[in-house]
Order: structure tokens, then sequence, then C-alpha cells
């Protein structure tokens, strides 16, 4: 999925402040044109019983609530039974099997390795994504306007890259024969750590290099969000703090952390927040560089949880306790998400 | 010499500002130039940046389809299908509720909002065992019809709070006065509200094109082994892992899959960009 923040306040003019009583009566007025008999009466109904902006929100509310709402109940309920081919293919009832599909889960090593894959990857590549961010950031804020363009248009050009693309692409470059990176490293003189023991290099066969590459790969791909996101606030930063900052003879790095950093702090948390979501539950990426299901000692969470659910004999009550272990994680870090774009004042 | 600091330091700040548009294109360049490399210049023991006798060969035989034994365009076909009628319907969708929650107060109007917040973050690894088990028994698998479900409700959550904020910026003193003019809630919309929020639909719209168009998780579960399904994503990663790896088609694959997104982002970059950054500044 296409990284957005979709939960910050606007800066719109006039998205504050409480519904004119005209712009309410405006659009609720008879929401049928022309028509009349049980048409019209229904948009009476509507009328008087103020039930516009329910009506309005009807469509999407039926969508979300099948599709979002509705089966993230089922991985409640699925991750209590004993559900496989049998059960799909109605040769067996479903089993309730109690709390036995997460005790299964909790007993597993390969469970607790990839939770750990999961959290170390997150906690190596949120911090890089939000530094790389922020310094290209503040550099496309000093640099002139054609040249800040052209620097944020390549770098949205990496954010555009489909997740498919990208990894398809970074499997190439590291590839053991013919792959660029391997053919430069041999070349890098041996105090840069290159050598000839780099040639036919395999990046995908075991844990390290396969996490080194993806994090090089979601790197490339996050940090042009966090930089453009960092520019827009930088750029509502009146310029005078900056420049009385310098007059009393602040550094850059002191001018950082004392007039920059405090003002945007509010930017930066939720960019934390979401990075933190989005690295550990990175799934099209690690899926395609692990082998697509082929090292069983590569798998995040997400991957492992897709892997019991699907592989044969597919286990899909297991799948699903996992599923839920997956998405309580993100939701507790998406909690801390709401209430920081709430305190922003987002929710208008 | 004040001058001359001041010149150094933005020559400096520049050759900085070119090396991260280079270090940043280089993967998308490689992916390009490699598209183009026949096989022998492909496998050679010193890769060059450029191709020496540029190929068409690799794109031919993408587009001819023989590794998988159907035409590129039948994958084109579905991912435009797909893609085009999940963005309209989730747009369409969007500005309704975009207007309920820009325009109305009423009961449970921050919950909603709260609750498409937290939705929006479900993993869509997670979402993806139970959406099968419940699209097998409605017989929506291998059906693009699923996807097209899937690809709507997913991406509403954003395409709401997107299209919420250009809701929001249309000024209320012209409905107001459209409405004194005598003109019904219709016609307020169709002459005041559509035309005004239009810039709108177009960065929600792209954002929902390019969620639907590069989605993976569900067109991989969803779209079994019926071939003539696919779309776009899983074509690409077909090439990969049989037997032989043929760069030069994945690579062209790859290129076709993606210039086209690149290209309508590039377009609509800045309103894209400043309609999702809008965002994340208060001012």
């Amino acid at each position: 999925m296409v990284r957005t923040v979709s939960g910050q306040p606007g800066r719109i003019p006039g998205s504050e402040g409480p519904a004119s009583p005209a712009g309410r009566r405006g659009l609720a007025r008879g929401a049928v044109p022309g028509g009349r008999g049980a048409r019209q009466r229904a948009a009476v109904f509507i009328r008087r019983h103020r039930l516009t902006p329910y009506a309005l929100l009807l469509p999407s509310a039926v969508a979300i609530g099948l599709l979002l709402f509705w089966p993230t109940l089922q991985i409640g309920e699925f991750s209590l039974q004993n559900y496989g081919i049998p059960q799909v293919t109605g040769t067996a009832p479903t089993q309730w099997v109690g709390a036995a599909n997460f005790t299964a889960t909790l007993s597993d090593p390969e469970f607790w390795l990839s939770l750990r894959i999961s959290v170390i990857f997150a906690a190596v590549v949120v911090p890089l994504t939000l530094v790389t961010g922020t310094l290209v950031g503040l550099l496309l804020n000093r640099l002139g306007p054609k040249m800040s363009t052209f620097v944020s248009s390549t770098a949205m050009l990496a954010w555009a890259t489909p997740a498919v693309s990208a990894s398809v692409i970074f499997i190439w470059l590291t590839d053991p024969d013919g792959g660029v990176v391997d053919w430069t490293l041999t070349k890098l003189p041996s105090w840069l750590g290159g050598g000839p023991h780099w040639a036919g290099f395999s990046w995908t066969n075991s844990a390290l290099p396969v996490y080194t590459l993806l994090t090089v790969l979601v790197l490339w791909q996050g940090f042009p969000f966090v930089a453009v996101t960092v520019l827009a606030g930088l750029k509502t930063i009146p310029v005078e703090l900056h420049e009385s900052a310098r007059v009393d003879g602040g550094g850059a790095w002191r001018i950082f952390w004392r007039v920059t950093y405090p003002l945007l702090k509010p930017i930066f948390l939720v960019l934390l927040l979401l990075s933190v979501i989005w690295d550990f539950g990175v799934f099209t990426q690690a899926y395609l560089l692990t082998g697509e299901l082929g090292n069983r000692d590569e798998y995040n969470l997400g991957i492992y949880a897709y892997d019991r659910a699907f592989t044969m004999p597919p286990s899909y009550g297991v799948g699903s306790a996992l599923a839920l272990i997956l998405t309580v994680i993100l939701l507790i870090i998406t909690v801390g998400y709401v209430r920081a774009s709430v305190r922003q004042g987002a929710i208008h | 010499m004040r001058l001359r600091s001041r010149t150094l330091r933005r020559a400096g700040l520049n050759a900085l500002g070119v090396l991260v548009a280079l270090v940043t294109l280089f993967p998308i360049l490689w992916m390009v130039s490699t598209a183009f490399k026949p096989a022998v210049e492909i496998y050679s023991l010193t890769p060059h940046p450029f191709p020496a006798h540029p190929t068409l060969g690799n794109f031919r035989s993408v587009i001819d389809g023989k590794v998988i034994g159907l035409p590129y365009w039948t994958f084109l076909k579905n991912s435009l299908f797909v893609t085009l009628v999940s963005v309209v319907a989730s747009t369409m969708i969007s500005l309704l509720a975009a207007i309920a929650v820009a325009r109305f107060r009423f009961r449970f109007r921050t919950s909603y909002l709260i609750m498409l917040l937290i939705v929006q973050m479900l993993p869509q690894q997670a979402m993806v065992i139970v959406l099968f088990l419940d699209f097998r028994s409605l017989g929506l698998l291998d059906n693009l019809l699923g996807l097209i479900l899937v690809y709507t409700a997913f991406s509403l959550p954003v395409t709401i709070w997107m299209l919420r904020n250009f809701v929001a910026a249309v000024p209320r003193e012209m409905e107001e006065a459209a409405a004194i003019d005598g003109a019904g809630p219709m016609r307020i919309f169709w002459r005041i509200m559509l035309p005004l929020v239009a810039p709108g639909l177009v960065a929600t719209s792209v954002f929902a094109f390019i969620f639907a168009w590069n989605e993976f998780i569900f067109a991989l579960t969803f779209l079994g082994t019926d071939y003539a399904k696919y779309t776009l994503p899983i074509y690409v990663t077909y090439f990969y892992g049989r037997g032989t790896v043929d760069w030069g088609s994945i690579m062209a694959a790859s290129t076709l899959f993606t210039i086209p997104v690149m290209i309508f982002f590039l377009i609509v970059q800045r309103r894209m960009t400043s309609g999702l950054v809008a965002g994340a500044v208060k001012g």
C-alpha cells in the first residue's frame, strides 16, 4: 500500500468551526430532486429526522463494515477454531478448540524467531528512515526552488515505485550472477570492505544479508515521504526564528534541537508511529526477497502468519491466531497514533 | 570573501542535492537500462550502466507472453479494469462520506472519523486470511469482482480523510448564496460543490489508483492458477523463480508496469503531495 498520512489536520481554511445552519440546510433539503410519491416521502422523512448525514455515510459504512470490520471480528472467531481443508470443503464440522491455536503458536520457536525479526527490523529501519528523511527534508529546504523540485521529484519516484517492482529491482541488483552490487563490492579496495570474496555472494540465502537488503529497500521507498512531510513542516516555521537563532550564535546542530525540533515535534511523533506500523508489518517486499515462502528462518511475523494459514496443509485457525496477534500489536501502536492525531487537532 | 563562501556553500548544497537525486534514481535507471540490454550484456562480467546495443527483444517476449502463454494485454486489461472500477467506486462513495463529515454535525461523527483512522491501519496480511475464506464461500476467488470489492473498501478510510479536507475548504458562503438565490441542494452540489472539489477528486483518485494498481497480497492469494485473471503485479512476479531467471524479461515487465504509474504520478505530483502533506502539518 502506498504510504500516506490521512489522519492529519488540514491547513485548509474554513475547515474549523461548527456547520452554519444555512450550509446544513443547503444540502439537507430534499435529497431527491423531482419525483413524487414514495421517493418524495422518503426524502421528507430523511430531512425531518435529520438523517441526511447518515444516508451519505451509508455506502461507506456498509463497505467498511462488511470488508474490514466484520472480517476483523472473524479473525477472532477463526483463531479459536480448528479450521483446515476438511472444514473448507465441508467434510468435517468446525471445531472450537479454545486457546489451542494460541498455545501451539506460543510454544513454536519459529513464532518467536519471526517476532524477533519483525521487532529488530522495525527498530533498525524506523530510525534510519526518520533520520535520512529529515536530513533530506532539511536539505530540500535550503536548496533553490528549481533544485528543490528536481530532488523531491526523484524522491517521489522512489516513493511511487510499486512494492513489487522495487523488490524485483533490488533482487536483480544483488543477484549473485551479474548483479551490479556484488561486482562493485569486488572492485572496492579492501579497506572499504571490498574484495574478491564478494564475487557470487548470495544476499537472499540467510537472514542477515536479506534483511540488510530489505533495510536499504524500505529506506529507499520510505525516506521520501518523511522528507516531503518534514519540508512541509519547515515551511511553516517563520524565517525570523532561524535567523535570530543564528545571530545568537547557534550552529546548525544547536538550531535544529533548540528551534526546529520542538516546533515540529508533533509531526515527528506522527511520522514515528506511522513508520513503526508500516515497517513492523512490511509484507510484499519481505515476501519476495525471502524467496516467496522459500526460507523459513527468514520469516517475519506477517510472512509466518501467511505461511501457517496457506501452505499445505493449510491451517486457517493457527493463521488467524497469528493474524490476531499481529493485529493487536499494530492496534496498540495505532492507538498511540490516533491519540497523537487527536492532540494535534486532526479530528474537528 | 563573504560572497565567495556563500557561493561555495550554495554549490556544495546543490552537489549534495544532485547526489541524493542520483542515488535515488539509480535503481529505477538500472531497471530501465537492463530492460533494453541483450542477454549477453545482462550477464556480462563487467556491468555497464547503459546498453551498448539496445534491443526491444525483452519487451517483445514480455508482450508476447511466451513464458506464461498469454499476451501482456490480458494482464494490462485485468489491471486496468480492476483499478478503474475500484477508483470510480471509492471516489464516489468517499465523496458522499466526506460531505457528511465535513458539512454536518451529527452523533457518532467523531467516532466515525476515529474508526476510519484505526481501520486504515489493519494489516492486510492478517485480513487476507479471513477474506480468502469468506470469498471462497461466496465464489469470489479467481474473480476480478472480488479484487474490486477489496480495493474499493480498503482505500475508503484514506480517500474519505483526504476528500474531507477538500470539501471543508469549499467556502460555505457560496452554498449559502446559491441557496438564497433559490438553488436546490442537487443544483448546489453539481454547480458549486463538484467543480470546487474537483482537484481533491483528482488527488483522491490518484491515491486509489496507485493503491489498486500496485496491490499484491490480495491478488496473489485470490487469483490462484487461472492465469487469464492475473493482474500486472502477479504477472511481473510470475517470471521470477521459475527455473532459469530471465532478468531482461523481468525488468521489461517491471518497466511496463511501473512507468505508467510514474508518469501519472509526476503529472499530478504537486497536487498530490500538497493534498497528502497538507495534512501532516498544522499551520
